[in-house]
């Protein structure tokens, strides 16, 4: 039991439950209905280079959506971060605009984007830009007032004021925000490339549900999963050794 | 009204107010964006009609399915887990990165399993919604001071008096919250599930009336949708703002 406070060896055991359950699933629910892990495997090593274009259009894609959340996030979280009304005004419809189904939003991008990158960029965007938002909007209202009140009486500039305290006092919550908003951009982007995109691991996904070609649902599912949770295992443990320094 | 209060109409009336300028004056073209107003107005009739019903009263329903199956299954889940240190240990990776994970990437995983229908919709929504639920539980139990639960078992409550009398109202704010996260997710995931494949639902309309280029019932859907979603979070978020203050009031004196 001891063994499993080493963070490299729960997260082992966690990975061979998670196998144990998928290679569960195949046996009872059979071949047409889930791919086994060796066949997905199998499919990865096979044809890492098809792909390898997909996951190429979808990471362009996504990283510009990327961008644009987490600069668009910052932007509205620390101006609304700067004083209690702004935050007070905006924190319930931030908050309100974060429970919508974007999903439902997606006829009114194709329309105002059309088909093809910009719709997949916008999309992955507006599912990303509220968590950033919101959470930089809460870090800067958790600063310790001694510091604000320090850049006060050294008579700081609003610029200079959010660049060398507001920011920095706030990193940590910032990171959680864009550790949230890079997930959901990435979901984001691959729901954007299901519908109305030639390209894209979300293309590829809506045609195998078509095909019921299980072998890639998975290999794109694996593939993914193995990405969203080691960078979002990587911002994490830089999140927690920021606070640590506090 | 406090100037909060006119600060946040504004904040969404004004946006609102230049929407229905730029398509009056024809900055935005009609088979783009209509005018918001006609969106209203169009609601309006489709409610009236009460064509919409079926799909409406199925989406509810399913979402409440989901919901009320992730809260019950989140909350024993997050108390067995809560109790048992190596499982925590083991799955506590998991739940910080689980949100990173696309998960309607298992739902045509699920309509192979399943068939299209209610089943698949319903457990995309209590996917997305259940691990919301666990972790709000293991904060809570984690919150609750170790002096309340030794004087439980001073007063010889059993484990379920306990639970209920003393685990339960404490943890209530931080459970509140996690069921408020639980909402939404149900209604994404099931509205998602609708649009991406199925065969009925306020998200299949939607989806339906998109691809027949039916703006007249598309906008008034998803502004429904959008009305909905912002009603039902605003309403939880201030009972749950309520909750929170109340127990702020007596916190002094528990720590």
């Amino acid at each position: 039991m001891s063994l499993l406070k080493l963070p490299g060896v729960s997260a082992a055991v966690l990975v061979l439950v998670l196998l144990l359950v998928w290679q569960t699933t195949f046996v009872i629910c059979g071949p047409m209905a889930i791919a086994s892990p060796a066949a997905t495997f199998a499919y990865l090593a096979g044809h890492w280079q098809d792909l390898g274009t997909h996951v190429w259009a979808t990471g362009q894609a996504f990283l510009v959506a990327l961008a644009i959340a987490v600069v668009g996030g910052l932007v509205i979280g620390l101006l609304t971060g700067l004083g209690a009304t702004a935050a007070e005004t905006a924190e319930p419809l931030l908050l309100a605009a974060n429970s919508i189904p974007k999903i439902a939003l997606y006829p009114v991008v194709l329309l105002l984007f059309g088909i093809g990158l910009p719709a997949k960029i916008a999309f992955g965007a507006i599912h990303g830009i509220i968590p950033v938002a919101i959470f930089t909007m809460n870090a800067c209202r958790a600063a310790p007032p001694v510091l604000l009140k320090t850049a006060t009486v050294l008579r700081l500039s609003p610029m200079d004021r959010m660049r060398s305290v507001l920011l920095p006092s706030a990193l940590p919550g910032v990171l959680t925000g864009v550790r949230l908003g890079f997930s959901l951009t990435l979901i984001g982007t691959i729901l954007g490339e299901m519908f109305g995109s030639q390209s894209g691991l979300g293309y590829l996904l809506m045609t195998s549900i078509g095909l019921q070609n299980t072998d890639i649902i998975m290999a794109v599912t694996v593939l993914l999963i193995a990405f969203a949770a080691s960078v979002s295992t990587a911002l994490l443990s830089w999140e927690r050794r920021l606070r640590r320094m506090r | 009204m406090s100037r909060v209060t006119v600060y946040r109409i504004l904040a969404v009336a004004i946006p609102i107010a230049l929407v229905e300028l730029a398509c009056r004056v024809g900055w935005m073209g009609r088979m783009t964006l209509p005018p918001p107003s006609e969106m209203a107005l169009g609601l309006y009739a489709i409610l009236k009609s009460g064509r919409m019903a079926g799909a409406i009263l199925e989406t509810l329903r399913n979402v409440l399915v989901a919901l009320g199956g992730s809260v019950v299954v989140g909350v024993a889940a997050g108390a067995l887990i809560h109790a048992i240190a190596p499982v925590r240990r083991v799955l506590e990776p998991l739940f910080s990165t689980y949100y990173a994970v696309p998960i309607y990437g298992f739902y045509p995983l699920f309509i192979v399993m399943f068939g299209l229908g209610d089943k698949p919709e319903i457990l995309i929504g209590f996917m997305l919604a259940v691990v919301a639920v666990i972790t709000a539980t293991l904060n809570g139990l984690d919150g609750v001071p170790k002096v309340l639960l030794k004087t439980a078992r001073v007063l010889r409550l059993g484990p379920l008096r306990a639970a209920w009398t003393v685990t339960l109202p404490y943890a209530a704010a931080d459970l509140f919250t996690g069921v408020k996260l639980a909402v939404a997710y149900s209604f994404i995931g099931v509205i998602g599930a609708e649009f991406i494949m199925s065969q009925s639902g306020l998200g299949y309309e939607i989806r339906y009336a998109y691809d027949n280029l039916d703006n007249a019932v598309m906008y008034p859907l998803i502004l429904l949708v959008l009305v909905v979603a912002v009603a039902v979070n605003m309403t939880l978020d201030a009972w749950d703002r309520a909750l929170r203050a109340r127990r702020g009031a007596g916190q002094g004196a528990r720590r």
